[in-house]
């Protein structure tokens, strides 16, 4: 198996979406069970160097959950929502907010695939902006530009460079 | 950097033509009639994305009353390049340790004569 199934995959197949897919070496169960008891998500959830000092998982459809990931300095990150469907070992959807941004919420779908004892994650992130909810956005022109974030990023960039 | 500002900056990146009018100003000012030009539309609905832009604070307008140019300004540009980043690199990090996390259960396992 080559290398690069094992990096992050980044797109965005809407304006509003960002789809990030995983390759794992391991089944599917027990990939699914990392990521729904709160023994397991303490190991891995948030940046290298980082810690989950508060982990709290209500694992049921309409549970809620709340996570705080530090750094070695001690800066605390709260991240909170609800678990909208479990379906095991297949799905899970939950709302995601960043208690530091509030009201920019995203609903997450997680889905695991296995082929050849090899697990998939995909997570699709939905966001609901305040513009879009507003109807804001009347042009009436989007087409649903299927362009990845990273390449607006780098977009943005090279805008800045030539601004500055 | 509020929550407001942010999905207001990606609000205004979201359409195509507002992006290709940013493009545009990264060379330089520009009035709405040389901004029009490249595309089919007309200069209201060109005038429309303007507004949406100044309100996302993207470009600035000058007070010149007969000309008006747009002029880039970059800096919720930079909000949401760092934004994007910030949002992978938590994530190819979670998931970089959840690998490794995953061979420890594994071996583990092993050890304990399950499967």
């Amino acid at each position: 198996m080559v290398a690069s199934s094992h990096t992050l995959s980044v797109t965005t197949p809407s304006d509003r979406e960002i789809v990030m897919t995983r390759t794992f070496d391991a089944p599917r169960e027990l990939v699914f069970e990392a990521m729904s008891k709160a023994e397991h998500m303490r190991e891995w959830w948030g940046p290298r160097g980082f810690t989950l000092p508060v982990c709290e998982i209500d694992f049921r459809p309409g549970g809620a959950y709340r996570f705080v990931s530090a750094d070695a300095d001690g800066n605390e990150y709260a991240f909170r929502g609800e678990y909208r469907e479990i379906v095991p070992p297949e799905k899970i959807v939950w709302t995601f907010e960043f208690e530091g941004m509030p009201g920019m919420v995203s609903v997450d779908t997680m889905t695991l695939t296995e082929e050849d004892g090899k697990t998939t994650i995909t997570s699709t992130s939905l966001f609901d902006t305040v513009e879009q909810r507003d109807g804001m956005l009347e042009s009436g022109m989007e087409t649903g530009a299927a362009e990845t974030y990273d390449r607006l990023a780098e977009l943005l960039e090279k805008m800045q460079e030539a601004s500055a | 950097m509020t929550t407001r500002q942010l999905n207001t900056t990606f609000a205004a990146l979201a359409d195509p033509t507002r992006r290709a009018i940013l493009a545009r100003l990264a060379t330089g000012e520009a009035t709405v009639t040389e901004l029009a030009a490249p595309f089919t539309v007309s200069l209201p609905a060109i005038s429309k994305h303007l507004k949406v832009l100044e309100r996302a604070g993207l470009i600035l307008r000058g007070r010149d009353a007969q000309r008006r140019p747009c002029r880039l300004r970059a800096a919720p540009l930079g909000d949401a390049a760092e934004w994007l980043g910030d949002y992978r690199e938590f994530w190819e990090q979670s998931f970089d340790r959840l690998d490794t996390y995953l061979q420890v259960l594994q071996e583990k396992e092993e050890k304990d004569g399950r499967k």
